[in-house]
């Protein structure tokens, strides 16, 4: 046996020998305590049993959003992702033999840059929340101001996510209220202080509906505060890029890019900044450069930004990020391409509105903002919105989003996404069933 | 092999990858749905080409990677292990991948107990009370834990600032210590490569909020002291963390929670054979001893009554550290792996990646100078001085592993070590492929003495040569733009 041939040569009898330097007293003296081993073929049945114990959105019709989005994903994007080159590698650290992720996330980079309308972007952040919670703190370093102020109408979840990571650090979040599902601008206005290193906003907000940029962007510009957009990236096929509204830093949730949706992960986030922030940025960034013969190639750069260099005095602690959500997010843009992203984005806008106007003229639902919104949108139901969803259930539907868990003055609010994956046929008989018929 | 051009290269107006069904509900012009001053005027320069030149050029790129499945990748601290194909297979099962987040929990209940199961098992295999999966990567976990640790010391009313590392440790200790406003206190390492305890005692006092060590250390051995250490850290009312990026060689050995340590946090994508992902998805669950899992981040996973839930309600909770609940598919992979290898098995896995590294260990050990001359644990470090003398470095002998189709081990890491080579050869690897990867080094080491510029000019059959770095980093192009 190759064990005790390997022994033998290292001049050790026993297996035992190998760990002569942990001391006895921390020994474990039993077996673990697990379930027993089971066969590829056990193993696969158990798996089965376990995931038949969910519901599924294959069987099912979404209505859900609120940050995770069921678009259409094209057959190649995981017929190449599944390519072992790509999922078995790690953090392309020898570019000779990592070209191919490389010039990926290059490419990726460039894409993101395109769609929010920035110039640097980097390879990607763990998901959405964690990227606006990093603008933050790059926003505060480089303003050396301790405050930010955030809409309400940004992710419950993202809120929650800048208020952990700005606590250990000091800093204070302050949260500015809405007016007709929009970031209240006199509000903002009042709260913003010259200690105010940026301001926050998502856009399409938490409620779909779309935010005046613009107009945020002056106000923080005045302040001498940074303007943080965090973007739904398929609505950048036919809504103007922050950056031509004046944003300082960009990022956002990555998923509805070519990423399943599987139960809240591995998605990715995407972080895009101006010019003048590029070596204040987290993360990994790939950058193109010639091999000593000449050849275009490419390498991660500008890494005296990052832990394994500069330790406690780097930028962020992100060493490995979402390389394989990134190119998921860089196939799937490159298969719908110009023309494609703007024909989802117009078709869930197309298919939003149409189910707004069915829902909502029907006796049980009134509209409850009247501001543009994109491929989501409020309404309030006279049943709860938890009753409603059981009810739809029974149909294979599975309901919108209850916002009364996360916005009290909301009652009976129901937040409703409708992608392009939605078919007439299926938003008839959503607001059918909805309707109690 | 050609050059590969940009995917915006090989763009031809109008071409596409996707067909999408016409709208079938009524239409209104878009002026009717978007304020003008919304508009999209100038359209994102986005490929456009058709789904066979998508699907050769992507193609194209994987074939200028290489990953696990190409070859021996022994990079020390990575943990590069196969990935049973079997878990790519259960995590695109469609009641795991096609579920949404926020849909109600009783349509739920398989994602639910997959989460408590792995959590359990997790806190089984360390000697923690309870894990949260919610961290992203490694350096993300030890975020929540130091955040853990922070939110102790203040629920006892003490402020303490301050966090010691060791000079061995990996750049994400003192990266994340200082995302959390800890200050770091750095020791020295003693000359048997374990913590140097004078320099531990005398740093200890009433400012300190913890330890970070990583054990086995980033030198691939075992400290001998770690009860000790563990005392003089509670004693002064400190706590220890444990990087559990390094835990391939302990599972049903040893475990974290039995040395002393209070907060772990294990890398899934490393001990538990998910696969990297060329740079994640990771991910980094964070264990906490019984008294410190009130702190954990929200929500956790919990049962009653034969229901499983999430529970939101924890006031003395860290907060969130990620939107939902973690890359639930690596959890899903991680689950299986754990599930298919048993308490037997993961034990075997230990005994294999540590016999494993000591055979590198032992047979490159008078090709090498070897700093720590100990049985080593996961990995081996070696330093290439003896080679440097000569005029070549450890990056000239890596490049040249290159040309031989191998992943090259890790270089100048840990910094202690002049010259560092780290080797982790893991448990999947057999004793053929150590022995041919042996065999080798040896060639190259024949290579210095009789044709050192062979070498030091290396890499000679890859798709591109050394690259020049500086001027990437000088001058930064970081995207493509259309050449006017």
């Amino acid at each position: 046996m190759s064990q005790q041939e390997m022994l033998n040569q290292i001049g050790l009898g026993t297996v035992e020998e190998l760990f002569g330097d942990i001391p006895q007293e921390v020994r474990l003296s039993r077996d673990l305590n697990l379930p027993v081993a089971l066969s590829e073929f056990e193993l696969l049945n158990h798996t089965q049993n376990l995931s038949r114990k969910n519901l599924n959105l294959n069987d099912h019709t979404c209505f859900l959003g609120a940050g995770a989005y069921d678009h259409f994903i094209p057959s190649a994007v995981d017929a190449l992702l599944s390519r072992q080159e790509f999922y078995t590698a790690y953090t392309p650290y020898q570019p000779e033999i990592s070209q191919g992720m490389l010039q990926a996330i290059f490419e990726f980079q460039t894409m993101i840059c395109e769609l929010t309308g920035m110039d640097i972007a980097n390879a990607s952040m763990y998901d959405g929340a964690s990227a606006l919670a990093e603008a933050m703190l790059l926003a505060c370093q480089s303003q050396k101001r301790q405050e930010v102020l955030v809409a309400r109408t940004v992710h419950p979840e993202s809120r929650e996510v800048l208020k952990t990571y700005a606590k250990f650090r000091g800093l204070t979040v302050r949260e500015v209220g809405y007016l007709d599902g929009q970031l209240n601008i006199q509000e903002l206005k009042e709260t913003v202080t010259s200690d105010t290193a940026a301001i926050i906003v998502q856009n399409p907000n938490f409620f779909g509906t779309m935010e005046s940029l613009g107009e945020i962007g002056e106000i923080a510009h005045n302040n001498k505060a940074l303007f943080i957009v965090s973007a739904d990236p398929i609505s950048l096929g036919i809504l103007k890029s922050p950056g031509e509204l004046g944003a300082d830093i960009v990022v956002g949730e990555g998923q509805s890019l070519g990423n399943p949706l599987n139960f809240g992960g591995p998605y990715l986030g995407f972080f895009a900044v101006k010019e003048k922030l590029l070596r204040k940025i987290p993360g990994r960034i790939v950058g193109e450069t010639k091999d000593k013969n000449g050849n275009r190639s490419f390498t991660l750069t500008i890494q005296t930004r990052e832990q394994h260099i500069r330790r406690e005095k780097a930028t962020s602690n992100i060493c490995s990020n979402q390389a394989l959500n990134a190119l998921a997010a860089t196939i799937y843009l490159t298969l719908l391409g110009k023309q494609g992203l703007k024909e989802v984005a117009l078709l869930s806008l197309q298919k939003s509105h149409y189910a707004f106007e069915q829902l909502t003229s029907h006796d049980n639902f009134s509209p409850v903002f009247s501001s543009p919104f994109f491929k989501e949108f409020v309404i309030q139901s006279v049943v709860s919105p938890q009753e409603l969803n059981r009810k739809l259930l029974d149909h294979k539907i599975i309901g919108g989003y209850p916002l009364e868990q996360t916005y009290p003055e909301l009652t009976n609010g129901w937040l409703v996404a409708v992608t392009e994956k939605r078919t007439k046929e299926e938003i008839d008989s959503f607001v059918l069933k909805a309707g109690g018929q | 092999m050609k050059q590969q051009p940009l995917i915006f290269e090989l763009t031809k107006t109008e071409r596409q990858g996707f067909s999408l069904p016409t709208c079938d509900v009524p239409t209104k012009s878009i002026e009717q749905l978007v304020p003008e001053a919304y508009i999209r005027i100038n359209p994102p320069e986005l490929p456009e080409v058709s789904e066979p030149d998508a699907v050769r050029h992507f193609t194209q790129l994987s074939q200028r990677n290489y990953g696990l499945d190409s070859g021996f990748y022994p990079l020390g601290s990575c943990t590069m292990k196969y990935n049973p194909k079997v878990n790519e297979v259960i995590a695109r099962m469609d009641g795991f991948q096609n579920i949404h987040p926020y849909q109600a929990e009783d349509t739920v209940q398989g994602c639910l107990e997959l989460m408590y199961g792995l959590d359990t098992m997790l806190s089984e295999i360390s000697g923690m009370a309870r894990f949260s999966l919610q961290p992203a990567a490694g350096a993300h976990g030890e975020l929540a834990g130091l955040m853990i640790i922070k939110a102790y010391h203040e629920q006892r009313g003490e402020n303490r600032t301050k966090i010691i590392v060791p000079d061995s440790a990996h750049g994400t200790n003192p990266a994340s210590a200082a995302m959390v406003g800890f200050d770091v206190i750095e020791v020295k390492s003693n000359s048997r490569g374990g913590m140097d305890l004078t320099s531990l005692r005398e740093s200890m006092n009433e400012d300190i909020a913890g330890l970070m060590l990583t054990n086995p250390n980033t030198l691939g051995l075992f400290d001998e002291n770690i009860t000790e250490i563990a005392k003089i850290v509670h004693d002064a009312g400190g706590l220890l963390y444990y990087d559990g990026a390094n835990a391939n060689a302990i599972m049903g050995i040893t475990r974290p929670g039995d040395m002393g340590f209070d907060v772990v946090h294990l890398n899934l994508h490393k001990t538990f054979g998910t696969p990297h992902g060329g740079g994640g998805p990771g991910s980094g669950p964070v264990g906490v001893r019984e008294d410190l899992v009130r702190f954990l981040p929200k929500p956790v996973v919990e049962y009653e009554e034969g229901r499983y839930y999430l529970d939101y309600d924890r006031p003395l909770s860290v907060g969130r550290v990620k939107a939902f609940y973690g890359n639930f598919s690596v959890l899903v992979k991680a689950y299986s792996y754990i599930r298919s290898k048993g308490p037997d098995g993961l034990r075997q896995v230990s005994e294999n990646a540590v016999l494993n590294a000591n055979y590198l260990l032992n047979s490159l050990k008078d090709m090498f100078v070897l700093p720590y001359d100990r049985t080593c644990m996961h990995e081996c470090v070696f330093s290439g001085i003896k080679q440097l003398v000569k005029g070549v470095s450890v990056l000239d002998i890596a490049k040249r592993l290159l040309d031989y189709g191998y992943h090259p081990p890790t270089m100048y890491f840990p910094l202690i070590v002049q010259e560092a080579l780290m080797m982790e050869p893991t448990e999947t690897e057999s004793k053929e492929t150590l022995d041919e990867f042996i065999k080798t080094l040896g060639i190259i080491m024949q290579e210095i003495e009789t044709n050192p510029e062979l070498v030091k000019s290396a890499p000679h059959n890859t798709v591109v040569a050394r690259l020049d770095e500086v001027a990437a980093a000088r001058h930064p192009k970081v995207r493509w733009r259309r050449s006017l």
